[in-house]
């Protein structure tokens, strides 16, 4: 598809108009790894509004305790902050995979990423560990709605990484099959959007989840 | 083993379901095996099952709403025809069972007959309304189809094997909860429309890409014809209240499958909860199903007056303020529920707000039609009705949107009757009139002109004759939903009604004989000219059906309308005789992913409401290798050499040339 | 050979894509954006337990910094720009936050007014047994 575009994109007089004439006269359909970013990021946002409903759901059913214990009795703010750090750390080395993988280099991306998958993974064992540690305590899921929505807005986050992960390894494997191939590089575009969106996301959790809901 | 399936699933104590599900399935074994031994499986595989091509997979999608229109159809008649005996009696349909229909009734015609039939009918259109030679992402697309399919597979399934949820269209908690819905029946829905869902999203995410990003060269929004918008409107609106579904039907499932506690009346839950989000959807949801059908009919109302459509500019910014205000209504679908006053007023008062967009599209294609020399073709014919039909529906629904009057006629027959009003009144004449207006296009034959005319006449009078006795109703105290009824008062209007159900059956069988009709009589309806209703937009530029690429030469747009410019110039000057330069082409190659993909799914889909857990790791693990096994594929394009695109193009030109010729004589 | 292409099409960026610059400059992008994340973050749980404020800020202080730290996600990390390059990027992101603002806003308005108006639920259940 792009070939004839290119072609006429070439033999189009107002594109040496600029950019602010490029608006009004349309050049035709876009290259491949801008549709194909724009649509997982049009993902994306769809993705965030799943996450919307599970806050809503968690913020109307927080004072549910049902007699059970609430926020300030369960979280440890400790751990949390080190699962911050973890994840803020691997949004970094995710974007040095992003800058090796621009430039083909295929030792610094494989590192980059190995980094990526060793933070996100210390991040899930930290929180299944704290999923453990309350189910053993006798506030599980099924104790109160309010740990219900706890339960599902924090584990549907970390589900999402753990989908992130198996992404990542399939890259990996990918990139030293087959380096960087087009196509395989608009993946790695789209994985590292997913990757920075979930940190986005465990912004939203650690603020309003924990450190909110740690106020007694 | 097999978890909570047993033989004693298949309820062959139950006559009408097994008859049913009996002759069903002996028609599809029997063209499957037609398929088969008449050795067009190849050709199946090859053309259409793997198919990557967004015009065959528009077709699918159509198909598969017009097959799951008959299923749905059967479970009006039967709720019409159990509500017209049982007066005083049990009627022939024992509660539980009358549950389940309108249960599915409601759910098939929304998920799999009206969703369907508008992307497929976006799919199939609106590449080449853009000028360009495919959607964004070719494969996700079949993707999404098959998975849609899987959806409506597994729904009747339960037919068969188990139940189906006795809980209406949206299954309501507490009563769907696992207390009071023990069986399969919910889990049944839940997973049908949780896989549905998925592929209904990656259709939105696709068609909203291929609008904001594939557009020809010169195609500027404000150029692009109104389906294009609507149908960003519709899938932008897919895209922000799709995830609300899946997020709510996955609380739901969490519930009954993990014992949570977001809806239950235990431990601190909250029905209300409930009512809130799957509304937050199923508002937007139903501007999802209108928005396109408002799309084709000013395409149509424009073509068949032959007029350019009456402020473009105003239709546009309707559209997209529909988009955005449908997210700030939903809390009018339950009134009734206890919020104070001042929500219920502020919500009433958006719902009249979104009313006035609606209106001035009415006033736009009625303005239109003014002055324009109109041709009373089968499409304009649904246009016409829609107009009248919907107008009314718009006054009931401008009605139960005041919170005081919806305090009366909450739940009532009248509320069943508004939204049949609208939705068969908009959308699904909506969606015939774009089967009737594009069905050239798809297949080089137009459909045959008295027999639809005949079918639109039919489904026109047998709504009406079917609906406006549930407005009565309404207002005469029925409610929505019973097996039976001891109010004398009632019969005759039920009565009535149970008749325009039937002259709609008729109006079914006209369309069914137009489809065989027109097939055998394909070559006297043959469309040469690839232009069969003098249409103003770029899908008339190509042949009929059009050719893989589409476009041999992607079109320049300079204005709105662009085909209709094009014949104009072209019959002033004669410029179509310049020889194009011919290039190759690059089209993505077929992909079994989307079938094996939506193959797993059934299985894991099945297996999860059925609780066999190996067979749900066994089905999540095939999806996923589906997937690598996809991105690991080295060649993902195929080229058209020049030479072929030059000879397919010029046969194309030659028959455009001499309709223009004869046009100028 | 669409890619090669991206190149000279300047008037559209793919999300997350940045415009210009060198390795250099791209990681110290990075660095910034991390920097900036930890302190933001910092800044919150510090907030969060500290006694040294007014107690009721604190709820809105925490929602303020993680709306802030979102951004510097956004900028630093997803590259969004007010560019001409990312108009439709920031129009789609504009869109899908205007959904979250309605959902959990119209959420929690209906759902606060309903239990005005109404009995909890577990009351509910209690007068029913």
């Amino acid at each position: 598809m792009a070939d004839t575009t290119m072609a006429y994109a070439h033999s189009d007089p107002h594109r040496l108009r600029g950019i602010p004439h490029a608006a009004v006269v349309h050049e035709g359909p876009a290259p491949k790894r801008i549709v194909t970013g724009f649509g997982f990021w049009i993902f994306l946002l769809s993705d965030i509004v799943m996450f919307s409903c599970f806050f809503a759901t968690y913020a109307v059913l927080v004072d549910q305790t049902a007699g059970g214990p609430n926020g300030s009795e369960l979280f440890d703010l400790r751990r949390v902050a080190v699962e911050t750090v973890l994840l803020l750390l691997s949004s970094f080395t995710c974007g040095l995979a992003n800058i090796a993988a621009d430039i083909r280099n295929k030792p610094w991306f494989q590192v980059s990423m190995a980094a990526t998958c060793v933070l996100g993974l210390a991040f899930l064992y930290l929180e299944a560990t704290e999923f453990a540690d309350l189910v053993a305590r006798g506030a599980g899921p099924t104790r109160s709605a309010f740990l219900t929505a706890f339960f599902s807005l924090v584990g549907c986050h970390g589900l999402h990484v753990s989908a992130g992960i198996l992404w990542l390894l399939t890259m990996m494997a990918q990139v030293f099959a087959k380096g960087f191939r087009a196509d395989i590089g608009r993946r790695i575009m789209c994985f590292a959007l997913f990757w920075h969106a979930l940190d986005i996301i465990w912004v939203a959790v650690f603020s309003v989840v924990y450190l909110l809901g740690s106020k007694p | 083993m097999f978890g909570k399936l047993s033989w004693s699933a298949i309820p062959i104590d139950q006559p009408i379901p097994m008859i049913a599900s009996g002759v069903v399935g002996l028609v599809i074994l029997g063209v499957l095996a037609w398929v088969v031994l008449a050795g067009h499986l190849p050709y199946l595989w090859r053309e259409w099952i793997t198919s990557v091509d967004h015009k065959r997979i528009g077709v699918m999608y159509t198909l598969l709403a017009t097959v799951m229109l008959l299923r749905g159809f059967a479970d009006a008649l039967m709720m019409r025809s159990q509500q017209a005996v049982a007066f005083q009696s049990q009627g022939y349909l024992p509660p539980e069972h009358y549950n389940q229909i309108f249960s599915a009734h409601g759910t098939i015609m929304i998920f799999f007959v009206a969703m369907p039939f508008v992307i497929g009918l976006m799919n199939l259109v609106v590449p080449l309304q853009l000028g360009v030679r495919d959607v964004a992402f070719p494969t996700l697309n079949s993707v999404g189809f098959w998975l849609t399919a899987t959806g409506a597979l597994l729904v009747n399934i339960s037919l068969v094997v188990g139940e189906f949820a006795r809980t209406g269209w949206l299954p309501y908690p507490p009563l769907s909860e696992l207390t009071y819905s023990p069986g399969v029946g919910v889990d049944y829905y839940l997973w049908a429309l949780q896989i549905s869902g998925v592929g209904t999203l990656v259709a939105g995410i696709n068609l909203v890409t291929t609008v904001l990003k594939l557009r020809t060269r010169g195609m500027t929004y404000l150029r692009m014809p109104m389906f294009c918008w609507t149908t960003l409107a519709s899938n932008l609106l897919i895209v922000a209240a799709f995830p609300i579904l899946t997020a709510t039907l996955a609380m739901l499932i969490l519930d009954r499958y993990f014992g949570f506690h977001f809806f239950t009346n235990e431990a601190g839950g909250n029905v209300m909860m409930f009512m809130n989000l799957i509304w937050a959807w199923g508002h937007p949801e139903v501007y999802i199903l209108v928005l396109p059908a408002f799309g084709i009919f000013s395409e149509v109302v424009s073509t068949f007056s032959g007029k350019p459509l009456f402020g473009y500019r105003s239709m546009v910014l309707a559209t997209m303020a529909i988009c955005v205000i449908s997210f700030m209504v939903w809390l009018h679908h339950f009134f009734t529920m206890g919020a104070g006053p001042y929500v219920n007023a502020i919500f009433g008062i958006a719902s009249m707000i979104i009313a006035v967009p609606t209106g001035v599209k009415i006033y736009n294609w009625l303005f239109t039609m003014y002055g324009g020399r109109v041709r009373f073709d089968t499409p304009m014919l649904w246009a016409i009705g829609f107009m009248v039909t919907f107008i009314l529906g718009g006054l009931t629904g401008v009605l139960v949107a005041v919170p005081p009057a919806d305090f009366l006629l909450h739940n009532s027959l009248f509320l069943v009757a508004h939204f049949h009003n609208v939705i068969i009144g908009g959308v699904l004449f909506g969606a015939f009139a774009g089967y009737a207006y594009w069905f050239p296009k798809a297949f080089g034959f137009r459909l045959h002109e008295g027999l639809g005319k005949a079918a639109f006449w039919c489904w026109l009078i047998g709504f009406y004759v079917a609906f406006m006795p549930l407005y009565a109703l309404g207002f005469l105290g029925m409610t929505r939903r019973m097996q039976h009824y001891d109010v004398p008062e009632w019969r005759p209007w039920l009565l009535i009604a149970a008749v325009g159900a039937i002259i709609i059956l008729i109006g079914i069988a006209f369309q069914i004989m137009q489809l065989v009709v027109s097939i055998r009589h394909r070559e006297a309806l043959r469309d040469r000219t690839g232009d069969p209703w003098d249409g103003r937009s770029l899908e008339w530029a190509t042949a009929s059906p059009p050719p893989v690429f589409n476009f041999a030469i992607l079109p320049d747009v300079s204005g709105e309308d662009a085909y209709w410019s094009l014949k104009a110039h072209a019959r002033q000057q004669d410029l179509e005789k310049r020889e194009p330069n011919y290039k190759d082409i690059e089209m993505p190659r077929n992909s079994p992913t989307g079938f094996i993909c939506a193959f797993f799914a059934t299985i894991m889909g099945f297996a999860l409401i059925w609780h066999i857990w190996w067979m749900v790791a066994a089905g999540a693990i095939g999806a996923f290798a589906t997937f690598v096994a996809f991105a690991w594929r080295d060649h993902d394009e195929y080229v058209i050499p020049a030479k072929e695109v030059a000879r397919i193009d010029r046969a194309n030109i030659e028959e455009r040339r001499a309709l223009i010729s004869l046009a100028g004589a | 050979m669409s890619d090669q292409f991206s190149e000279q099409h300047r008037i559209d960026l793919a999300p997350g894509d940045e415009g210009e610059g060198g390795v250099g400059l791209r990681v110290l992008g990075y660095v910034v954006g991390l920097g900036l994340a930890i302190l933001l973050t910092a800044t919150s749980f510090f907030v969060a337990g500290t006694d040294l404020v007014w107690q009721p800020s604190i709820p809105v202080a925490i929602i303020v910094l993680a709306i802030a730290q979102m951004g510097v996600h956004l900028v630093f990390f997803l590259h969004i720009t007010t560019g001409p390059d990312n108009t439709n990027n920031v129009m789609a992101l504009a869109f899908g936050v205007l959904i979250v603002f309605l959902v959990i806003g119209g959420s929690l308005w209906i759902m606060a007014n309903l239990n005005q108006n109404m009995m909890p639920m577990d009351q509910i259940m209690q007068m029913q047994r």
